[in-house]
Parts: C-alpha cells; sequence; structure tokens
C-alpha cells in the first residue's frame, strides 16, 4: 500500500481481540491509519506505549507476527474533479475499475461549519411528488431521513427524488445495503444519463461491517469538496440503521456500557456530527442529506429512529394505502421542519393553506372511518371526506405523481370545490377569490 | 511556576496526563501540540496522573506531547461587551474566528479590549462596597451596564477613588478599593468567575413572586411561571419544543435573554441568528438582539464543551442579574448536556446508573436549577434569573432518567404531547397535566389579585377543572357512541373545546396572535368562562358540534385581529348574536 522508506515496520502483536489488535509503538498519533497484514486498521486507543487498533475488515487470521505499518495520518479521500462518476470503497478506493484520484488528499471527519457562517436555507428543491413538495417541502442545506419498513420501495423513492432535484452532484452512500440495490442504483443513474453527476461510496452486505462507518465521512468529505465551489450537493445515506448497528458493534467491543437498545451512550453526537454537515454556504453552495433508516416494525420509540428524529430537520414516512393500492408519503406522520422558510413564499401564498386544509379533511376522513369500524352511523359530511381521502391519495399523495407545485395546489382547489362548501374548507375567503373559485356553479 | 505534564494516555477525547506538580480538580489546562493548542479540563486525579476532557478533537495527539496547566477552573470574562455576541459553549466569540469552519484551536476574546466606553461613576470615595457592589456603570447597548466590586473579593471595602464620567477602555481602572487592613486594590471594569460556581453576591433569595408574562396563553393563563422561578419542558421530536423557546426568547419580559443552544441543531441557532437582528422587542422598540446573548454548542460542536456551555450562560446570567436585572435563560435542550455527561462517565469506567447516565446526575441537575432564582442585591435592588430548559425524552418516555431528575428541580412542567402536535394543537402544551407550582404560593395568589386580576387563579383552576371534564366527556363519547349519551356529555367536550381552540392554541406564525398581552389574555379568558357559565339549548347532539363550531370560528377571528380594533369589536358583536341564539336566559 502507501509504504514509504521512513515507515517503521513493527511484527510483534500482544493482543488480538474479534475486532482490535494492540502492539508497542511509539510516535503513533490517535486517530492514525495503519495497516496490519495489509488490513486496514485505525488507532482507536493509546496508553503508554501500548497501541490498540481496530482492524475494519476484523482480525481473523490475523498472527502475532503480523506487519503492521503507522501511516501517518487519519482516513482521508482524495479529492478533484475526477470523483465524478465513479464509484468506489468504505476507504475511497475505486472499484469500478477505473484508475486512483489524482487529488488532494483530505483528511474525512474534518472540522464543523461556524454557525455564525451558515446561511438560512432558503431554496426550495421540487422533485414532482405531491406528497413532499406540496406537503413537505423540502429546501437545500435540509437533512431528513425516510422513516420505513425493510420492505417499503425508500431506495427507489428515493432515486427518483435525486434525480428530479436538479442538484450538481449527487453522492450516494450505501451502508450494508445487498447487491442487488447497489446494481439497481447504478442502473438507475446510468439510465437516467446522470451517471457523470453521481458520486458513489459503497459498502454491501458483502463487506464487513465495521467498514460501513466511514462510509458517511467519505461521502461527506466529497460533498463538501463540490459545495465549497458553489454547487449544490445532494448527499444520499442508505441504511443509517446499519451505520448505527456497526457503532454498537464497535462499541460493545471496547467493552463501553451501552445506553437504550445496546446501543453506544454516544449515539446521538455521532448521528449529528454526520447529519450537521448539511448546510447551506453564503456563497451559494449547499450540502443536502436526504437519509434513509429503517424501522423495526414501525417503531419510532427505538434509539436509532429516535436520536435521529431529535437531530434531522424532519422525516418522511412511507405508507401502503389500501385504498388506492399504491405507497403514499403519510401526510400525519411527515415533516419537514424547514418548509415553513419556502411554502407561500417561493411558491404560491395559497400553499400553506391548501395543504393544511386537505391534511384537516384527510384526518376527518380517518376519523370517519373509526367511525365505521366502531360500527357507528356516517354523517354525510363523513361519507364526503372518504370519497375525497380517496382521491386525495390517488391524485396528490402516491409516489408515482410527479407535477408541478402549482398543479398540486390546483389540484387541492379543484378537490375542496368538488366535495366540500367553503365553510367547510375554511380557508380565508381573499384566498377563494384569487385561487379557488367555483367553476360553472 | 506553573504545573507541567506530559501525554501518556488517550481514548477519544479522555487524556491521561502525567503531572510535575500539584492540579485541582476542574483546572484547565492546554495541550500543546506542534501548530495548535488544544483546551481541556481535569475531571479526575489519581496518583501522579491527572485525567483531562479535550474540548476538541484528539486526532492526530501523540504520547509523550506537552501539557500546561494553568491553576484556574473554566472562567467566564464578565464585564460591557456581552450583550448581542454569539459565543461558543467556553465563551469565544463565534464572530471574531476566521474561515467557514470552527478550527481547532481557535480561541478568540469574549470581549473587545480595545473598545471605548462611556462610563458614569455611581459610587463614591469614603463609600463602604462589599463584591457586587456597583462602582459605576456603561451603557451597553440600551441597558445601563453596572460596574461591579468582583466577586472573588471577599469582606468589606472602601471606596478611595472612582474614575469621573468618561471613556475608558474594560481593562482601565475606574475605581481604587482599600480593604479592612487598608490594601489598595485597583478595579477594573472586566472580571473572571467559574463558571461552575455560583455567584452568590446578594444579601437573599426570598421565594419568587413576581409573575413573569410570557404572552403565551398556555402558559401565562393556565400555567404561570414568575421571574425568578424554573421550568422545563419535555417533549418528543416534531412537538415544538424549539417554536415554543423561540417565542419564549421574542416575548418574555425581561430584560436580558440567553439563549444555550446546547448539542441542538445548527440552522436553529442560525434562524436566531437571522431573524433577531430584524425583530422589534415590543417593550423597548430596540431590535431583539439587543437584548440577547448567544451560546451556540451545536451538536456538531465538541461534546465536551456542552456541559461547560450551559454553566456558562448561568454564570452571564447570574452576572447580569447582580446589576439589578430580569434575566431569561433558555437551555436547548439539557438533555444533551446530560448525555455528554454519560459519555464522560462512560470512557472513566464509572459504575452507571439508569439508563447508563451518571449516578449524581439528579444532584448535577437539581443544583444548576438552584441557581435560577429572584434576589435582592446588597444595595436591596432586585434582580433575578428565569430558567427554562428543554428535556429530549428518549423515545418520548416521561420515566427516563434526566426527565424525572428534572421534574424534581423544576417547579413549572410544561408538557408537550405527540397527540396534540399529531392534530396540530400548538403550542402542543397538555395544559392539564402541566402545572406550576407557584399558583399554591400565597405570595403569587397576593401578587396577581394586586397587579392583575382578583380571580386570576380562581380561573386558572376552573379553566384546568373544565379541561379535565371535556376530556372525560370525551372518552365517554368515544366509548358509548355519540348518540349514546346525554348532550351534555356533548356540551361539557364542547365547552372545554372552546377553551382549547380560543385559550390554549396560539398560532406562533401569526403576526397578532403570536403574543397575547395580559391584559388581553384576562379578557378572553372570562370571554371563554362566560361561553362556559352560559346555559345553552339543544334539541338533538347533532346541533352541539356545528354550534361550537362557530362559536370557535368567531373567537379565532377575535384572535386574528388587533385588540379592541373595529374588527375585533365586529367579531365581538357577532358573538354576542350566536350565543343569543341558543343562550337560555335566566329572567
Amino acid at each position: 500500500m502507501e509504504t514509504t522508506a521512513f515507515q517503521k515496520i513493527h511484527t510483534k502483536i500482544d493482543q488480538i481481540t474479534k475486532a482490535t489488535c494492540s502492539l508497542r509503538a511509539t510516535g503513533v498519533g490517535n486517530e492514525e491509519m495503519a495497516t496490519v497484514d495489509n488490513r486496514l486498521a485505525q488507532v482507536v486507543k493509546i496508553q503508554g506505549d501500548l497501541v490498540t487498533l481496530q482492524i475494519f475488515s476484523g482480525t481473523e487470521g490475523i498472527p502475532t507476527n503480523a506487519e503492521v505499518v503507522f501511516l501517518g495520518h487519519a482516513p482521508r479521500l482524495a479529492v478533484s474533479e475526477e470523483l465524478s462518476g465513479r464509484f468506489f470503497n468504505a476507504y475511497g478506493q475505486p472499484i469500478d475499475g477505473g484508475p486512483e484520484i489524482d487529488g488532494d488528499l483530505v483528511e474525512i471527519g474534518g472540522p464543523s461549519v461556524n454557525p455564525v457562517r451558515r446561511k438560512q436555507p432558503s431554496e426550495l428543491i421540487a422533485t414532482g411528488i405531491a406528497g413532499i413538495d406540496l406537503n413537505n417541502t423540502l429546501v437545500t442545506g435540509q437533512k431528513i431521513p425516510f422513516f420505513a419498513d425493510p420492505d417499503q420501495p425508500f431506495n427507489e423513492v428515493m432515486a427518483m427524488v435525486a434525480l428530479r432535484a436538479k442538484a450538481d452532484k449527487i453522492i450516494l452512500g450505501g451502508m450494508g445495503i445487498t447487491n442487488d440495490d447497489y446494481l439497481f442504483f447504478k442502473n438507475t443513474f446510468e439510465n437516467a444519463g446522470a451517471i457523470d453527476r453521481i458520486i458513489s461510496f459503497v459498502n454491501t452486505t458483502e463487506d464487513p461491517p465495521v467498514e460501513r462507518l466511514l462510509v458517511p465521512d467519505m461521502a461527506l468529505t466529497a460533498a463538501e469538496y463540490f459545495a465549497e465551489k458553489n454547487q449544490n450537493v445532494l448527499v444520499l445515506l442508505t441504511d443509517m440503521t446499519l451505520f448505527a448497528d456497526a457503532l454498537s458493534i464497535v462499541s460493545n467491543r471496547m467493552d463501553q456500557i451501552p445506553s437504550k437498545d445496546s446501543m453506544p451512550g454516544s449515539l446521538y453526537s455521532d448521528l449529528a456530527k454526520l447529519y450537521e454537515k448539511a448546510v447551506q454556504f453564503p456563497d451559494g453552495g449547499s450540502i443536502t442529506i436526504i437519509a434513509v433508516t429503517t424501522l423495526s416494525g414501525g417503531d419510532i420509540t427505538h434509539a436509532i429512529p429516535d436520536n435521529t428524529g431529535y437531530i434531522t430537520e424532519g422525516q418522511l414516512f412511507l405508507r401502503k394505502d389500501t385504498d388506492i393500492g399504491k405507497v403514499v408519503i403519510d401526510p400525519f406522520r411527515s415533516l419537514s421542519r424547514l418548509k415553513q422558510l419556502v411554502i407561500g413564499k417561493k411558491t404560491r401564498e395559497d400553499h400553506p393553506q391548501v395543504m393544511n386544509t386537505a391534511i384537516r379533511l384527510y384526518a376527518d376522513a380517518a376519523n370517519a372511518k373509526t367511525k365505521i369500524e366502531n360500527g357507528f352511523d356516517l354523517t354525510d359530511y363523513d361519507k364526503r371526506t372518504i370519497e375525497f381521502a380517496k382521491e386525495y391519495s390517488e391524485k396528490l399523495l402516491a409516489i408515482d405523481i410527479n407535477i408541478e407545485i402549482d398543479t398540486m395546489i390546483d389540484t387541492g382547489w379543484t378537490l375542496f370545490n368538488k366535495y366540500f362548501s367553503d365553510a367547510e374548507t375554511g380557508i380565508k375567503s381573499e384566498l377563494i377569490e384569487k385561487y379557488g373559485k367555483r367553476k360553472s356553479e | 511556576m506553573s504545573t507541567k505534564g506530559k501525554v501518556v494516555g488517550i481514548i477519544s477525547n479522555l487524556v491521561t496526563v502525567a503531572v510535575d506538580g500539584p492540579v485541582m480538580q476542574n483546572e484547565i489546562c492546554y495541550i500543546i501540540m506542534s501548530d495548535v493548542k488544544l483546551m481541556a479540563e481535569i475531571i479526575r486525579i489519581g496518583e501522579n496522573n491527572a485525567y483531562i476532557q479535550v474540548f476538541e478533537s484528539t486526532r492526530g495527539l501523540k504520547i509523550g506531547t506537552e501539557v500546561e496547566f494553568t491553576g484556574h477552573m473554566l472562567e467566564a470574562t464578565l464585564g460591557p461587551g456581552i450583550l448581542s455576541k454569539n459565543f461558543d459553549g467556553l465563551q469565544h466569540d463565534l464572530d471574531k474566528m476566521g474561515g467557514t469552519f470552527l478550527q481547532k484551536g481557535d480561541y478568540t476574546p469574549a470581549l473587545e479590549n480595545d473598545k471605548l466606553w462611556e462610563f458614569k461613576p455611581l459610587a463614591k470615595p469614603g463609600d463602604e462596597v462589599v463584591p457586587g457592589s456597583w462602582l459605576g456603570e456603561v451603557k451597553e447597548n440600551w441597558m445601563p451596564h453596572k460596574i461591579m466590586v468582583p466577586f472573588s473579593f471577599t469582606g468589606t471595602f472602601t471606596v478611595k477613588e472612582v474614575s469621573t464620567d468618561g471613556e475608558y477602555k474594560i481593562n482601565d481602572t475606574i475605581a481604587v478599593i482599600a480593604d479592612e487592613e487598608g490594601n489598595e486594590i485597583n478595579v477594573s471594569m472586566v472580571q473572571k468567575w467559574p463558571v461552575k460556581i455560583p455567584i452568590k453576591a446578594y444579601k437573599e433569595k426570598p421565594r419568587p413572586f413576581d409573575f413573569m408574562e410570557t404572552g403565551i396563553r398556555v402558559i401565562d393563563s393556565l400555567n404561570p411561571i414568575v421571574e425568578g422561578g424554573t421550568g422545563f419542558i419535555p417533549g418528543p421530536f416534531g412537538t415544538g419544543k424549539t417554536v415554543l423557546q423561540h417565542a419564549l426568547s421574542k416575548q418574555a419580559e425581561a430584560d436580558m435573554i440567553i439563549v444555550a443552544a446546547c448539542g441542538e441543531r445548527a440552522n436553529e441557532v442560525v434562524e436566531i441568528f437571522a431573524e433577531f437582528p430584524e425583530l422589534d422587542d415590543p417593550r423597548t422598540g430596540r431590535k431583539l438582539m439587543e437584548r440577547t446573548t448567544i451560546i451556540a454548542n451545536t451538536s456538531n460542536m465538541p461534546v465536551a464543551a456542552r456541559e461547560a456551555s450551559v454553566y456558562t450562560a448561568m454564570t452571564i446570567a447570574e452576572y447580569y442579574r447582580s446589576m439589578g436585572l430580569k434575566v431569561l435563560l433558555l437551555a436547548d435542550s439539557t438533555s444533551r448536556w446530560a448525555q455528554a455527561l454519560r459519555e464522560m462517565s462512560n470512557r472513566m469506567e464509572e459504575l452507571p446508573g439508569p439508563d447508563a447516565f451518571p449516578m449524581d446526575l439528579p444532584a448535577i441537575i437539581s443544583n444548576f436549577y438552584a441557581r435560577a432564582g429572584y434576589v435582592h442585591l446588597s444595595n436591596d435592588e432586585t434582580g433575578s434569573v428565569t430558567f427554562i430548559g428543554t428535556v429530549s425524552p428518549a423515545g418520548g418516555n416521561l420515566k427516563e432518567p434526566v426527565t424525572e431528575a428534572t421534574k424534581k428541580a423544576a417547579r413549572c412542567f410544561y408538557a408537550l404531547s405527540q397527540n396534540r402536535a399529531d392534530s396540530k394543537r400548538y403550542p402542543a402544551i397538555e395544559a392539564v397535566d402541566s402545572y406550576s407550582k407557584y399558583i399554591e404560593y400565597p405570595e403569587f395568589i397576593e401578587f396577581m389579585k394586586k397587579n392583575v386580576s382578583a380571580d386570576w387563579v380562581d380561573n386558572i383552576l376552573l379553566a384546568k377543572n373544565v379541561l379535565i371534564r371535556g376530556r372525560e366527556a370525551y372518552e365517554q363519547i368515544n366509548i358509548l357512541g355519540d348518540d349514546g349519551v346525554p348532550i351534555d356529555y356533548h356540551q361539557i367536550l364542547w365547552k372545554s373545546e372552546v377553551i382549547d381552540f380560543v385559550i390554549l392554541q396560539q398560532d406562533a406564525f401569526d403576526k397578532v396572535d403570536a403574543s397575547t398581552p395580559i391584559k388581553r389574555q384576562r379578557y378572553m379568558m372570562n370571554k371563554v368562562l362566560d361561553v362556559y357559565k352560559t346555559e345553552f339549548k339543544f334539541d338533538s347532539f347533532e346541533e352541539v358540534n356545528p354550534y361550537y363550531k362557530k362559536i370557535i370560528n368567531v373567537f379565532k377571528q377575535m384572535n386574528y385581529s388587533e385588540f379592541h380594533s373595529d374588527k375585533f369589536k365586529k367579531f365581538e358583536d357577532e358573538l354576542q348574536e350566536v350565543i343569543k341564539e341558543r343562550a337560555v336566559l335566566e329572567n
């Protein structure tokens, strides 16, 4: 690997555990990279001259006389324009058969942006999906995950969002994704003719789990490189639950006391350090993060989605709507915290009211459905809400929608006028006058 | 000769240092790396080793690196120039740092050494003074910033000399005082104080009683907080903790606001940075930023400095309290601080308490809340620090250690409810489960009688009772069906809904509704309770819901209109008409 004449080679390992080995060495820096028997490793603990190394791919077959070489630097990535269109492993090494990247070597997991140097996010990201654009509008510089069960089509939705988002660069950080999913992303991006805008760092289920820990930092380091060149970068991280699982494996092997759900006590900080890389720079560049956190049985109180929810700016839920037999973006549990910065400002002024009214009526429909389940009679209003809900799901919530935001809002008005009186929608009369007038009555 | 040491062990940001002399628990030291110095604090001492937590990433640190000890604990720098600043958790000025990214070891000074301040003497030669006594004042933004005898002094002093009116820098001597032995000491405009130790330069700390207006109806009208009081806001994510804290920081009746953004999202602080310099403070007409100081240790900033950030904020609050000011300190979120304690306790291999938090977590939290309060200063002026913290309970479970420990320490409890947030009933404070212990204080009841209204506290109890009965009726209706209960049940439910929609719910994004002055709150509360006391006639349960919706709608229009404007009066008349439709007249 990167051996040079000045590096001292150690050949005596004192101790080997499942994930680490320890040896006597001096002049070693904390978090420095090393190779042990040609496997990449990182310094995690130094006690006097006893250095403990975490070997990413595991210690199976490592002999006590293995060759250990310290590389003198923390994990790093070569960054340059050449990154575009390429596929890498968790160490930033090409896996697409192409040449090594010729560029500046940058340490990953670098410093955070000074909060006073950030700009308030204000640029809308249009995806064509009404469940997102209308109800949970995304903004550049935002960080938002899909909370989804493993059987839901989150990777498909994410790929679609990425391709429509008009980002200058799309960076995929795949952690523990199956080889099939990896190939799905690759083919989708290739077929869309977008491959030159895509950069991928991939750790599949075939790779050792601990290697995953490097993937988000690699992806975000590449993102920072382009965002500092005033580009809008979209980072896709899937699946963050598997990333967190890898954290718990490491903390367990380091004998740390687990906190809730066997997760390390530092889970919040570990996740926040990544997600907070989402930023709007004053000069126009931005990093937006869309992630996936898979849930087990829809449980959002589990430590991983729970800590994620406290860090990210909202979350998107997918749900199978049995009324229309399609997957929809759940309007109740989904939330984009930054939508307030753009709706009614960058979009039409009636956007907020139309959005809220539609969701309220959809909630009334849910109540009406509960009435049916409990065997109570439905009023005329109840029946109309149920009809409305079905059409709203079909025409706006379903993920296969691809329309302009103005069309979404107009569709909202059409549905209101079809099923309800103005008093029932309760929208400000000035707005009805301007945008929601009934035709031919 | 100060103590020096050498690094002998590194695990993440816990570093072991072999020392060559005396060191002190919580002493600050610097690790001298080749290109940069890293600040750290001693958190345990054993044998010849000091265990230090480094306020930075220790990447690249090597064994044998030199460490210099400073001989003092983490200190806040106190003097004119704190207002309107954006500090990090260790009181470094974020605006003075170069570059877009926070660089390791970029420690900027908290105050400006060269800035001139217009000084006016308050004491005169011969005066007897004690620590905290006012020697003079400068105008900081619009506020009179008192220059005090340093808190670290002990005993009684005699003023020898005070500078005359004029412009001075913070390090200039503005007074000379002599101790009991006649030793003369120069006093400047700046002093230092260790953040972990409460400033006790006051005469006494009585029970707080003076109502603090926040403009948020569910707080003022149902769970009021007092000047010098303590409160906390627990809530799962997405229930509006931060929106509520921002509303408090914009509207609360305080001279100074300190926002400690502790381990939360950077974009939320950016919102304050962007809005506060633009927004007006309704009380003074000045910009909100002029009365605000921000301590930002966002979630991606060094974890170890998170704990320090809340102490730094509290020390600054106590400093301004000593000037006779009303200070409101908001910390979002104290759970992140507790998590920082947990990470460190874990690395030190301490035996863990519940959920792996350190055993002394409840004691640490209650000691911190105890630093808030209303005080009588040595010159009989009063000042206060009101503290409201948010808690982010894991999984939304209020039985977790941080929430439980905080519940024992804080006197007001504002429970944010997921259900209310889901049904968009904002602010999502669950009025019935929340409480304010202050409404039980006779001093407070007396104060409200005299200054706000004779029946304020009685109305609080009545309104809460209506809400509880409404909740019970709701459950009954759900079980038995709309037509399975007497019409009265529907009425009880809807009368509580009127309170919910008109008083509890408030639109933080509407110009008028966002903040309700206390007079208007009293007016609306009386109106709503009048509706409650009125008997209405219905023939079937189906008439109840649309009728009350009509009442609520008119009330809401009133909420959106300027108080006593023509529009407001128009809706008020409309309300009377609606009430007449069904009211049963007693005479």
